[in-house]
């Protein structure tokens, strides 16, 4: 297969574009069509501060990568979340991930879960009931507070995050199973900070296949962690993307349909924001001042108080409730 | 002699002469979930495997695999 552009030996074929680029061709593509996507989605300007959320895995790098290369002042946030897994996994993707910055002379904010909280996430999620002991749902809780936390500290314009068309598809086919209305009016590329104390996020990634932001790692020479999280294993997300992988071999481009249709939808109005009750419900949390829909105390706060009184309970040789 | 397929530590067999997109079809895997490499060169799906390559197939979906500790290069 040829290269459309000079008809070199093509690195890549995107079928659902049916386009085929040589691996310098594809390495300009990129970063051309994520520029394009910024605008069209009205991300960002060319001024703006950006915060970008990075794992150490090809999305989030790759997405640093490319926002350094189209000249954005983009710096990154590594939240150590205290994984291991028996893979090391935290410790390794936060080496990954401060090897990237010290290359590239980027900026690199660390912030460790256990410094911060008095506890690691899979210590958390073993402590409160929240998840029933998967970590899963205190680690998203979690990386949310502090991703918001940082960037509004650091006088961020906006958190930009590394999500993917297979991501946003594999949620948008979960929310459509179970009429998430409410989850289904706030998903996008671009979420507003309708409040005072929610940052602006933004998906710049979010028309790139999986398969694509993985290449342009490859092509570009990006080391990243190979594996996501080892708590990931059996999520609903990747039976989703399976599910929707084996739809997109027999017909190409049904993925990107999927999504586009939903944001035209949207677009549209078919999709009402009214649907969405937390929008209309949120208040300063009591403890850490942060926006949340329940009375008192925010979801983060309330878990991470639950975890600490386990730990105190435990300590004085009681039973964790 | 055949081609060898390897996605993390798992092994296939293939007969030379298929496309990438047969070969990763017959032994059971999702040609959109993996990116298929030799030597280092990033493979389209339309190319024909040769006698004795070693294929290496990276795994793009996110979530799972024992080796995390494994960096992609």
């Amino acid at each position: 297969m040829k290269c459309r552009k000079c008809g070199a030996k093509a690195a890549i074929n995107m079928r659902q574009h049916k386009l085929a680029l040589c691996r310098e061709h594809y390495l300009e593509w990129l970063p051309e069509q994520t520029q394009r996507f910024i605008e069209k989605y009205r991300m960002f300007g060319p001024q703006a501060r950006l915060l970008v959320a990075v794992s150490g895995g090809k999305d989030s790098l790759s997405l640093w990568d490319v926002l350094h290369r189209l000249g954005y002042q983009a710096d990154g946030l590594y939240i150590g979340l205290g994984i291991d897994g028996g893979l090391a996994y935290s410790s390794e993707s936060q080496r990954l991930a401060e090897r990237f910055a010290t290359e590239r002379g980027l900026r690199l904010t660390v912030v460790d879960v256990a410094a911060l909280e008095g506890a690691t996430i899979p210590e958390a999620a073993a402590r409160t009931q929240r998840g029933q002991d998967k970590p899963c749902s205190v680690c998203g809780l979690t990386k949310r507070h502090v991703m918001n936390r940082a960037a509004l500290d650091g006088g961020y314009d906006v958190l930009v995050t590394g999500h993917n068309l297979d991501d946003e598809a594999a949620v948008l086919l979960g929310n459509t199973l179970t009429w998430a209305t409410g989850y289904l009016a706030r998903q996008g590329p671009v979420l507003e900070a309708s409040r005072q104390g929610l940052v602006r996020k933004a998906k710049p990634f979010c028309r790139f296949y999986e398969r694509e932001t993985a290449a342009y790692a490859l092509l570009r020479g990006i080391e990243y962690i190979y594996a996501e999280c080892p708590h990931a294993v059996g999520a609903k997300s990747i039976y989703y993307k399976e599910i929707l992988n084996q739809m997109e071999a027999e017909r190409p481009g049904l993925k990107l349909s999927f999504y586009l249709s939903f944001l035209e939808a949207k677009e549209r109005g078919l999709i009402a924001a009214q649907a969405d009750p937390e929008a209309a419900g949120l208040h300063p949390c009591v403890t850490c001042g942060q926006p949340t829909s329940a009375p008192g105390q925010c979801a983060y706060c309330r878990t991470w108080d639950r975890v600490r009184s386990q730990a105190v309970h435990t300590l004085e040789g009681g039973e964790p409730a | 002699m055949s081609v060898r397929l390897s996605l993390r530590d798992q092994h296939y067999e293939v007969r030379a002469g298929m496309t990438v997109r047969d070969a990763l079809r017959q032994v059971g895997l999702q040609p959109e979930a993996v990116l298929a490499t030799r030597q280092g060169e990033l493979l389209t799906d339309d190319e024909i495997l040769r006698e004795g390559d070693e294929i290496r197939l990276v795994a793009v979906i996110s979530g799972g695999g024992p080796d995390a500790r494994r960096a992609v290069r």
